[in-house]
Formats: C-alpha cells, structure tokens, sequence
C-alpha cells in the first residue's frame, strides 16, 4: 500500500474513531460528569456554609477529577480528529514529496502510529494519573501523549524536507501520481459546502468572542462572589450553583457549535480531493455528500438550540454527528474498493 | 506552482509545526501548573469563605478568574494556530480552483497566511497584556483578514464552472 492511501485509510479510520469516541462522550459521559460537577460543587457550598474547611477540599478533590476526566475525553477526542485531518492533508501533499517509495511509507506509518497514541495517551491520563512516575506532575500517560506529539511534529518536519526536496529540483523514484483533476458535483458541492461551512464558523465565533466571551466572563465572577456571600453567611446557595451550571452550560454550547462547524467544513474540502478514490456509482456519491453536509449543518444548530429545547436538542444534534460519521463510513467503503489503478498505473501497487 | 500556493502550504505545514511545538511546550512547563493554580485559587476561595475571611475569598476568585483567562487565550492560540494551518494547506491544494486572477488569488494568500499567524498570536498576547486594547485589536484584524479570505474563497468557488 502506498503512502497515500494509506494516509488516506489512515486519516479516515482516525476521523472515524474520533466522531464515534465523541458520539459516545457526548450520550454516556457529557451530561452525566456535568451533574455530578454540579453536585460536588452544591456539596462545597454547604461545607462552607457549615464552615466546614475539610469538607470544602473533599468536594473541590471530586471536583478536579471530575473536570480532569472531563477535559482529557474532550482532548482525546479533539485530538484524533485533528490527526485524521493532517493525515488526509499530507495524502495531498505525497506527490510532491521527493522521498524514496519506502522513506514516504514508513513516514506515513509513523504519522498514523502517532495519531493513534496521541489520543491514547490523553484518554489514560485520568486513569492513570500519576502512579509510578518519577515527576512531580507528569504521569506515564502524559508522557506516552507527549511523546506521540514529538512523533507527529518530527514527522511533519519530515513531510516539509521532502517537500523542500522537490521544490530544489529532486524527484523520487516511484512517486505518487498526481491526483487526477476531479470537477465533479461531488467534488463541487464538497468544497462550496465545506467553504461555506468554515465562514459560518468563523463569522459565529467572531460574533462569540465580540460579544459573549468577556460577558460570559464577567458573569462567571459574579456568580462565583454571590455564591461565596451566600455560603459564606451560612445561607443556601443552590441558586448560584444553578446559575454557574447554566452558565457552563451556554459557554460549552457555544464553543461546540463554533468549532464543529469549522471541523466538518474542513472535513468536507478534505473528502472532496479523495472523491476519484471513491469507488461507488453516481448514486452512492451523492447520497453520502448530501448526508455529510446534513449531518455538518444539524449538529452545530442544534448543539445552539440545547440551551433552548433541552434534551431533545441534544439528541438531534448527536443524530447530525451520526449521519457525518455514517456518511464518512460510506466514503470510506467506496475507497476500499477503490481497484488501485492509480498506483498500479505508476507501477507503485505493492 | 504558484507563489501563493507556496506560501500557504509551506506556510501552513511551518505554522502547523510551530502551533504544535507550541503545544508541547504547553503542556511540558504550562498546562499542569497553570490548572494547579486555577482549581487551587478556587478551592482556596472556598476555603476563606468557610473560614469567613471574605475578604481573602474575594483575592482568591481575583486570582482564580485572571489565571482562566489566560488558561483560555493559551489553549486557544494553540487549537487555532493548528486548525488555521490546516486551512492554509488545505486552501494551497485548490486555489487554482478559485475563479479569479493570479494576482487576486496571491491577495487572498496573503490574506489568509497574515490572519493564520497573527489571530492566535494576538489572543495569546491578550495574555501577557491585560486589558490592552491593541492585542484586542490586532486580534480583531487577523480574525477580519481570515473571514475576508474565506468570503473570497466562496465567491471564488461559486463563481467556478464545471
């Protein structure tokens, strides 16, 4: 297998795997971790109302390991589709890098390699912690994801030697076709919709950081002095604690509909360069463009409308992110099928 | 390949490489102390609230709401930096799909090169100078200049014929 598809196969199973991981975060964990959050912190205002110092560090204890385990799922998956993207990006860029068949597959293999440990590494943290490591705030599984990110840089720098390479005139033997030009609906629609997707984004989080992000900021001061005075003279501060979950609550919305529209726009630009591997007829093509822009659209707006409509919101958005990932599952089986005529073509096939 | 293309793919995989290395430094010497101190400033609110010592619980939530704000800017410039150089590569391989001239297409580069690096650069920079008005605005101006070339790119492509 060349370097490309692999990086394509690569790239997709990543993407794949890291929309699935967050399916899954987001039904089982995500509003399960924010109600206990919640209640550890409702347990730290009735220790401070009984004034009970001990009893405060227990709760804020629960309240750090449950914020832990929360951010470390998020960067976990954050991260392996981050890395599923890049892998698509440099399956681009293999034309153009003047390495041996061989350099190109091993770097191909060490990216995906990384982009697999990187997530790995992240999502043990919390389970892991600190047990036997020898540093006073770095555990083994910090290390294994840092040390996947060293992989993944050094690889990188590895793409742009090569890229540097061809540029100063040297060509590898075997190189990797270059892509035919694909004008195709698919391809059109894939990179207009994708487009469009990222300016919405961008506009979105624009309108965010104007207006919401420094409010949001002010607010949760506020929140946090009132519920303090409220403890603090002995009374029932429940009500800021609901203010401060609600106010989470927006800032978490917002910032999900912000960056999965930019997410799925790119990830759209992205499949409309593999569309000549995607082996499957006009039909198929279509149906899995249609359901991946669907799904791009869905899941921002109603991640928006949680706030507004609750539950149900939610579970609408997470059927947008399951139509993205089935549709993303679609491309990948028509890319399976791919006959590799390309490689075979360049006598690359091995 | 054109001077544009270059600058955004070779500028994008140089932006990339440094948004990570970022990143690990990050989280190497920053991340772990800085959310140290972020949950210790607040458990220490607490703390003086239930010793009644307002006053002392009022400074914790002073240090506790300035560290979150820089907590925020250094993970954002971090995924932005990353997630706008994957842009600028991915913008590289079909900008000579855009349905304009060289010339217009080399200033929508730039464009998005000039935004990709100062954006995040200038969130970051909210960091070290609170308050200032001019990291806020050289923020604003790299955000303008990336959404000014994403604009572009839309006309560019719905004006492309099959």
């Amino acid at each position: 297998m060349s370097a490309r598809r692999l990086l394509i196969f690569g790239g997709i199973a990543l993407i794949a795997g890291g929309m699935l991981f967050g399916d899954i975060f987001a039904v089982f964990v995500l509003h399960q971790n924010g109600g206990r959050t919640g209640e550890a912190l409702l347990a730290a205002t009735r220790a401070v109302a009984a004034q009970d110092s001990s009893g405060v560090k227990e709760a804020f204890a629960r309240i750090g390991g449950l914020l832990e385990d929360h951010g470390t799922k998020l960067d976990a998956h954050a991260h392996m589709i981050g890395a599923g993207y890049l892998a698509l990006l440099l399956s681009l860029l293999q034309p153009y890098v003047a390495f041996s068949f061989r350099s190109r597959k091993i770097l191909a293999q060490l990216f995906v390699a990384g982009g697999l440990l990187l997530p790995l590494g992240i999502f043990l943290i919390h389970y892991i912690g600190l047990a036997y490591s020898p540093f006073p705030v770095i555990g083994w599984a910090s290390v294994l994801a840092d040390s996947a990110g060293v992989l993944l840089i050094a690889v990188l720098v590895g793409e742009a030697c090569g890229l540097w390479r061809y540029f100063r005139g040297a060509r590898a033997d075997g190189a990797e076709p270059v892509l035919p030009p694909d004008n195709g609906w698919e391809s059109r629609m894939l990179l207009a919709g994708g487009t469009v997707l990222i300016l919405l984004g961008f506009l979105y989080g624009a309108w965010y950081a104007g207006l919401d992000l420094y409010e949001h900021e002010a607010r949760e001061k506020t929140i946090l002095s009132a519920m303090l005075k409220a403890a603090g003279s002995g009374g029932y501060a429940a009500q800021a604690v609901a203010d401060y979950g609600g106010l989470q609550a927006e800032k978490a919305v917002d910032i999900a509909a912000h960056s999965h529209v930019i997410e799925f726009g790119l990830l759209a630009i992205l499949l409309s360069f593999i569309q000549p591997f995607v082996f499957l007829g006009s039909y198929w093509k279509r149906f899995w463009v249609k359901l991946l822009l669907a799904g791009s659209i869905i899941l921002p707006v109603f991640v928006l409308l949680e706030i507004r409509l609750g539950l149900i919101a939610g579970g609408i958005a997470d059927i947008g992110g399951f139509m993205v990932l089935i549709a993303l599952m679609g491309m990948l089986a028509g890319v399976l099928r791919y006959s590799g005529a390309l490689d075979a073509q360049e006598g690359n096939a091995r | 390949m054109s001077a544009a293309r270059k600058l955004l793919i070779f500028g994008g995989l140089a932006l990339a490489a440094f948004g990570m290395l970022y990143g690990l430094h990050y989280a190497l010497f920053i991340e772990h102390q800085t959310l140290d101190r972020m949950g210790g400033s607040l458990a220490t609110a607490f703390v003086d609230a239930a010793e009644r010592n307002l006053p002392a619980a009022r400074l914790a939530i002073d240090q506790y709401t300035q560290t979150k704000y820089d907590y925020v800017r250094q993970v954002d410039a971090h995924s932005h930096w990353i997630g706008l150089a994957m842009l600028m590569i991915v913008f590289g391989a079909v900008l000579e799909r855009l349905a304009f001239t060289e010339r217009t297409r080399f200033v929508i580069a730039v464009a998005l090169a000039l935004g990709s690096f100062s954006f995040p650069g200038a969130v970051l920079l909210q960091s070290f100078t609170h308050g200032n008005p001019l990291s806020s605005a050289l923020a604003v101006a790299g955000s303008a200049l990336v959404i000014g070339a994403m604009a572009a790119a839309v006309v560019g492509f719905t004006r492309q014929r099959s």
